[in-house]
């Protein structure tokens, strides 16, 4: 069953590749291809593929209670919000909270996630940033 | 002749404390991370390419700090098979085999040891293999035209699944799914912006180092989060170590097979489609038909572990040899090595053998000396290598997160980069659960504009004619190894892996090499 969903989204994702395709405005200056042609190759490609995945599909993989789906859907809300607080709080404070989040969550205590989460952050500020000299976000407090 | 002083020339440029030193530092990394359940050979070098782009390393340093990590990576995957029967990589999981249950009666030491010693026979013979074969294939390769580099890119993608694909509908779904990417960005031959949305970060197209390291490294720390699982904060204390050195009668008995296995590995790492996984299961299935009159293998025999570390390190090497001298990678790792290449802005193919020779020749002396080290390392220190072990991936996943958010941040400074990464690292993690392979993506984006401005090129130079793709022998000669290498796996791919996972339990989703 997954995999069918899974095909049609390919398809539909394969439809709109293809139109967003034949949209392309050419410019007056192309050669014989033109940049549509091979973009049209590959979404008949993707179309083939997710068609056959649909027909044929594999038995379902084992998917995760809701509970788990809400662990992984939080941590890609802490990574989005850490993408963007980055520049923001500075590398060494985001660094830490994100670290000392993911540490919690994958079954530290709470007090050694707090403890290896600013670890996390210090060591690879020392390593990459004092040591290797690499620019790291800089935030209202210098690191 | 020549060879050997281009080989002279190569040591020259790799023998300076720098590049030394970065070696040491890559096999070390590269052993810890092939040990470590979880983090594979392309996982590791995935997450160090942004971090030697951005600190600045020219070329030849960066190249020599990546394939050290490579090389390092093939030799650790062994230390967590043999002690905790968890393959620390796909291509390891067949020394699980007959190293566990040697570390079980009491020989982890040997077992170790011997493995070290089977991995760089199997590495160093296939450096060599390197040098003599990748020349020979250069020749052949600046025959090619545009039709026929069309055509040996789909060749590559047609058998990038592998003989032991079980579904080639999602290989060839992966692949185009990773092409389509490429293609985001501004056309290259006529200016005009595609699949951008008027989105001013798109233009310059999608940076295949954001889609590596975000569907590799992100989507482990997905999983990991998944699963929660504490079964890789194994025990290692409960088992002794042992002797260390093996015996000199052990190396003698073991001799023929690792000679014999370094062959049979070294042709399926050159051969497109097999890459290093087949490389250790042909070459333990061999030995076993060939030498096991006893029935010892699977109980401990040390053949049974010399065979496939042999056999997966030179399928390691042996893979060098199309990414170096055609610039198409025949597995995931040098896939992941070719994007090193592309963000060095060095194009890997014929010409480069003969352009920028020092990069070529420097990075297999690199490939020697690395070697080198790496047999010195992981016999005396294997002990502080088990001891990484123990680290638990709740403290790992973390460091490795982070690690990757740093090396992307580092090379552009912006929050969508990180976000797209993100976006990929969701994307990598339903994919993997879908059983869609990721290499074909990641090698969709490095190839997809290469592959279009050849096809391109082809059709303008026959004034629009298509059947100019078809044109050579040469070419339909590729053609026809494309469609036979994708259907082939149709046919017999499912009993080949039924045998492997039969032979090893398989790991969920763990990234074909």
């Amino acid at each position: 069953m997954s995999d069918r969903v899974f095909g049609v989204v390919g398809l539909l994702l394969a439809i709109g590749y293809a139109w967003a395709a034949l949209i392309i405005e050419e410019s007056f200056l192309s050669d014989a291809v033109g940049p549509k042609a091979f973009p049209l190759i590959i979404a008949s490609v993707l179309a083939l593929a997710s068609i056959v995945i649909i027909l044929k599909p594999d038995p379902s993989p084992h998917w995760p209670s809701f509970l788990r789906f809400m662990e992984v859907g939080a941590a890609i809300v802490v990574m989005l919000l850490y993408a963007n607080l980055l520049p923001v709080l500075g590398f060494v404070i985001a660094t830490a909270f994100a670290a000392t989040y993911l540490t919690w969550r994958l079954g530290s205590g709470p007090i050694s996630s707090v403890v290896s989460g600013c670890a996390t952050s210090l060591g690879i500020y020392a390593v990459f940033h004092l040591v290797l000299g690499l620019s790291l976000a800089k935030g209202p407090l210098g690191f | 002749m020549e060879t050997l002083s281009s080989l002279a020339d190569g040591f020259v440029i790799a023998l300076t404390w720098q590049n030394l030193l970065l070696a040491l530092l890559g096999c070390f990394l590269g052993t810890i991370m092939g040990a470590l359940p979880g983090l594979g050979p392309s996982n590791g070098v995935a997450i160090l390419i942004p971090l030697a782009f951005t600190l600045g390393l020219g070329a030849t340093p960066a190249l020599i700090l990546l394939t050290s990590v490579y090389y390092g990576a093939m030799y650790g995957g062994r230390i967590s098979s043999i002690l905790l029967n968890i393959p620390g990589d796909e291509p390891a999981m067949m020394t699980c085999l007959d190293g566990y249950p040697m570390a079980q009666k009491g020989r982890a030491g040997e077992a170790l040891s011997l493995s070290g010693v089977a991995s760089f026979v199997g590495s160093f013979l296939a450096t060599w293999g390197l040098i003599l074969l990748a020349p020979q294939l250069v020749k052949i390769a600046l025959l090619f035209g545009p039709a026929e580099y069309f055509a040996l890119f789909t060749l590559a993608f047609a058998t990038l699944g592998g003989v032991a694909s079980t579904n080639q509908a999602k290989t060839a779904f992966a692949a185009a799914l990773g092409i389509g990417l490429a293609t985001v960005g501004v056309d290259t031959q006529t200016g005009v912006p595609r699949f951008t949305f008027g989105e001013v970060h798109l233009y310059d197209g999608i940076d295949f180092l954001v889609a590596i390291v975000g569907l590799f490294a992100l989507s482990e720390v997905f999983l990991f989060l998944e699963h929660r699982h504490g079964k890789a904060d194994a025990d290692t204390s409960k088992i002794t170590i042992g002797r260390l050195m093996p015996s000199f009668s052990l190396l003698k008995s073991c001799t023929p097979t690792m000679l014999r296995t370094s062959f049979l590995g070294f042709i399926a790492g050159v051969l497109p489609g097999a890459g290093a996984s087949l490389g250790s299961f042909i070459s333990y299935t061999f030995e076993k038909k060939l030498v096991d009159k006893e029935g010892t293998f699977g109980t401990g025999d040390p053949r049974g572990v010399a065979a496939p570390e042999a056999g997966n390190n030179a399928a390691a090497g042996g893979a060098l040899v199309p990414m170096l001298a055609l610039g198409v990678p025949g597995s995931g790792t040098t896939a992941v090595l070719l994007a090193v290449l592309l963000a060095l802005n060095i194009t890997p193919g014929p010409l480069l053998f003969t352009q920028q020779p020092d990069v070529v020749w420097g990075l297999i002396a690199a490939l020697f000396i690395a070697n080198f080290m790496l047999l010195l390392m992981n016999i005396p220190m294997i002990g502080l290598f088990t001891r990484v072990l123990l680290i638990p991936p709740r403290i790992l996943m973390p460091i490795v997160a982070m690690v990757s958010f740093v090396g992307i941040y580092g090379i552009s400074g912006s929050s969508f980069d990180l976000m797209v990464m993100v976006g990929f690292g969701v994307a990598g993690w339903v994919l993997r659960k879908l059983d869609v392979p990721l290499v074909p993506i990641i090698l969709g984006t490095l190839l997809g504009n290469a592959m279009e401005n050849n096809l391109r090129r082809a059709i303008t130079i026959s004034n629009g004619d298509w059947f100019a793709l078809i044109d050579s022998p040469l070419s339909v000669a590729l053609w026809s190894l494309a469609v036979i290498g994708f259907v082939l796996p149709i046919l017999f791919g499912k009993i080949l892996k039924a045998r492997m996972r039969r032979m090893a339990k398989d790991e969920e989703g763990s990234i074909v090499d």
